[in-house]
């Protein structure tokens, strides 16, 4: 899993409260067998036109946003379906963190386990700074996850929480079935005595 | 008492492994998992790639069920190429893997949480994973099933455990019966609609009261799938003698002394009487009316009754746009009577609303009618098994004369994947859970309601009352 610790960049807004992870990636890019080729897929009815050209008013195609790398999200982003295949995409497209108040919880566990960085901000931080971005874009912008700050040029810091194992996972971009078959001996045992207790379970 | 549990605490305390930090992160483990086709095949490959092994594959069901064709005539190969793709290296992993699988020929095929129940796969007391969103299905059976992406069914099959991190618990008392013609979706579209599509986000939310305890367990189904639309990551419901009778005869539950060793230990399923909920939510049932989704979040939605709201009416300004976005994806005008919308298509299936008893209701409200001639009306059912069962109680032959479809069990119309998929412009009711821009087909509008409002819709071509119909009946 690639690791996170500062990343610089563009910072698009997408404040809509909602976004379902069918609109961050739509069904028919849901139909092969590996992870391939879903960059092409992330918000697909938006940002194509049906004649395949880009959409100039979606905000990922405008000047000011091309390349961005941070998504500013509004309220239960990636609800709805439980595709990874949306944060694959996301990843794909260079997106690297996203800044909101609340996720999904399935999206945000998926979010987690690619190193897509799914910061939870306060009601009141994240209106500053919706306002702040809906007057212009604001520049590069640095999220530093050591020390849980965004940092704005021009415009301050915002600190962010994180809870430290979910930092540190991300920090070190751990491999969680590696870490997690470190307890085998201890899942045995627990099943051992599981399936003792619950029999009709075997 | 000393330190009153809720039925959560109690589910997830029986199945720590270990506590993992001091931030409430712990290793849970997991009895069972339910497979598809398309959200297993990348966990897999994961799995080959790093030369681990299926930790327990006894605990595994796969059914092929989001991509097939549900055609009446049923065939092996796939017509569609990703679909036969993913079907063909499902069937392959099933096997590498030592996994049992239902394919598409199969007779017990169907949608995944239609299948697991009816086979009694799934019991009180379990912790069931799945890579589907829906997996909070099986909280009527007093389970705690919740849904998981990719990389996380990976873990699970290679170590049988989760990395997880306990939600906050909130309790939903639903007292007062229901009015003739409201169902148990309506209560659950209720619920949706009062608190918001992240009303219950972080929550684990058990449902009770003596609406939910007169319940037939099926629509206790459809209370529990449906939970997922409000945010909640798991739903449940305290297993009762229903429950017991419900699953005494499946295929796979335990028999004989077993049987009467795990009912008593299930009896011990429930929420103590002082034990403590962080959100408590109460709602009377005689106040619920028929249920329509006028928008394209699961939460915009109105009764039947009702007119399309006015977003300047609407305070919170993301939420007027929401509305104002929708308004125009669905091509709605602002106070419009709902029941003066009128219908392309109605759809009835999914893993909500398509086991044996919504198709009764279906066939109470068409017997005898003609659905409009300018509706497409399809009926998929939830499984292969619920498919001969309607045949062999003539309900097929209702849904037939009235001028239905009658398809072959899958997903289909819930999420489109398959070749069952409608054009831009189309206007659907629809028995299943979402109405998401683009789910049924780019620019389809979908409205999501009971499957007996799908069917009054169907016959009427626009949306109704299905009140007025029943009584037609009568
Ligand atoms: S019927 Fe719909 S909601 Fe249910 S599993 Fe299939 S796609 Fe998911």
């Amino acid at each position: 899993m690639e690791a996170f610790n500062v990343v610089i960049g563009k910072v698009a807004p997408m404040l809509a409260a909602n976004i379902d992870t069918d609109v961050i990636m739509p069904k028919q890019f849901l139909k092969g067998i590996d992870r391939k080729g879903l960059d092409r897929g992330v918000f697909f009815d938006q940002r194509f036109l049906e004649s395949g050209d880009l959409n100039p008013d979606f905000v990922l195609n405008r000047t000011a946003w091309r390349g961005a790398k941070f998504l500013a999200v509004g309220p239960n982003f990636g609800c709805g379906s439980s595709r990874e295949h949306a944060v694959w995409g996301l990843k794909q497209l260079g997106i690297r963190a996203l800044i909101g108040t609340t996720y999904a919880g399935i999206f945000y566990d998926n979010c987690q386990r690619n190193g897509l960085l799914a910061i939870e901000l306060e009601e009141e931080k994240m209106s500053e700074l919706a306002s702040l971005l809906s007057s212009g874009p604001v520049g590069d912008v640095s999220i530093d996850l050591p020390t849980q700050k965004i940092s704005l040029e021009n415009n301050g810091d915002i600190k962010f929480d994180i809870d430290p194992m979910r930092k540190e996972v991300l920090l070190l971009g751990i491999d969680a079935i590696g870490s997690t078959l470190m307890h085998a001996d201890t899942i045995d045992k627990f099943e051992h005595r599981h399936l003792k207790e619950n029999p009709w379970l075997c | 008492m000393k330190n009153p549990k809720t039925l959560y605490d109690k589910l997830i305390d029986s199945h720590t492994v270990c506590e993992l930090d001091d931030e409430g992160h712990v290793l849970l483990y997991v009895d069972r998992q339910v497979l598809n086709e398309y959200t297993s095949p990348q966990a897999f490959s994961g799995l080959r790639e790093a030369d681990r092994r299926v930790r327990r594959p006894e605990a595994s069901l796969a059914v092929v069920d989001h991509v097939n064709s549900t055609e009446a005539q049923r065939i092996s190969v796939q017509p569609e190429e990703g679909g036969a793709l993913q079907v063909n290296f499902f069937e392959k992993n099933c096997k590498d893997f030592g996994i049992e699988l239902f394919d598409i020929l199969d007779r017990r095929q169907g949608i995944e949480h239609v299948v697991a129940p009816e086979q009694g796969f799934i019991l009180p007391g379990m912790v069931i994973g799945a890579g589907d969103s829906h997996t909070t299905t099986y909280g009527a059976l007093g389970a705690f099933g919740f849904g998981i992406g990719t990389s996380e069914i990976e873990h699970l099959l290679a170590t049988q455990t989760l990395i997880y991190k306990k939600l906050k618990k909130m309790r939903v008392v639903v007292s007062g019966a229901l009015g003739v013609g409201v169902t148990s979706k309506d209560i659950i579209m209720a619920v949706i609609r009062n608190i918001g599509a992240s009303g219950a986000t972080g929550y684990a939310i058990e449902f009770c009261g003596p609406t939910i305890e007169a319940l037939s367990i099926e629509a206790r189904m459809t209370v529990c799938n449906m939970a997922v639309e409000a945010g909640a990551r798991g739903a449940f419901m305290a297993p009762d003698e229903k429950v017991f009778e419900y699953l005494e005869f499946k295929p796979r539950t335990p028999k004989g002394q077993l049987w009467l060793q795990a009912k008593e230990k299930w009896a011990q399923l429930y929420s103590d009487a002082e034990a403590v909920f962080d959100k408590e939510i109460s709602l009377g049932a005689s106040q619920i009316e028929p249920m329509v989704t006028w928008g394209t979040s699961p939460d915009q939605a109105v009764n039947i009754n009702g007119c399309v709201p006015n977003p300047r009416e609407e305070t919170d300004p993301i939420k007027r746009k929401g509305m104002e976005r929708a308004l125009a994806y669905m091509d709605l005008a602002v106070g419009a009577p709902i029941e003066e919308i009128a219908i392309t298509h109605a759809f009835i299936g999914s893993c909500t609303n398509a086991r044996i008893e919504d198709l009764r209701q279906v066939a109470a409200v068409v017997r005898g009618k003609k659905i409009n001639p300018d509706v497409r009306g399809m009926i998929v059912p939830g499984s292969s098994e619920v498919r001969v069962q309607a045949q062999l109680e003539g309900l097929a032959d209702i849904f037939i004369s009235a001028g239905f479809e009658w398809r072959q069990s899958g997903c289909s119309m819930c999420l489109a994947m398959n070749d069952d998929v409608l054009s831009p412009g189309d206007r659907c009711a629809s028995s299943t859970n979402r109405n998401f821009e683009g789910r049924q087909g780019a620019g389809v509008r979908t409205h999501l309601m009971s499957p007996a409002m799908v069917a009054a819709a169907a016959i009427n071509g626009h949306l109704c009352d299905v009140r007025t119909i029943s009584m037609e009946n009568d």
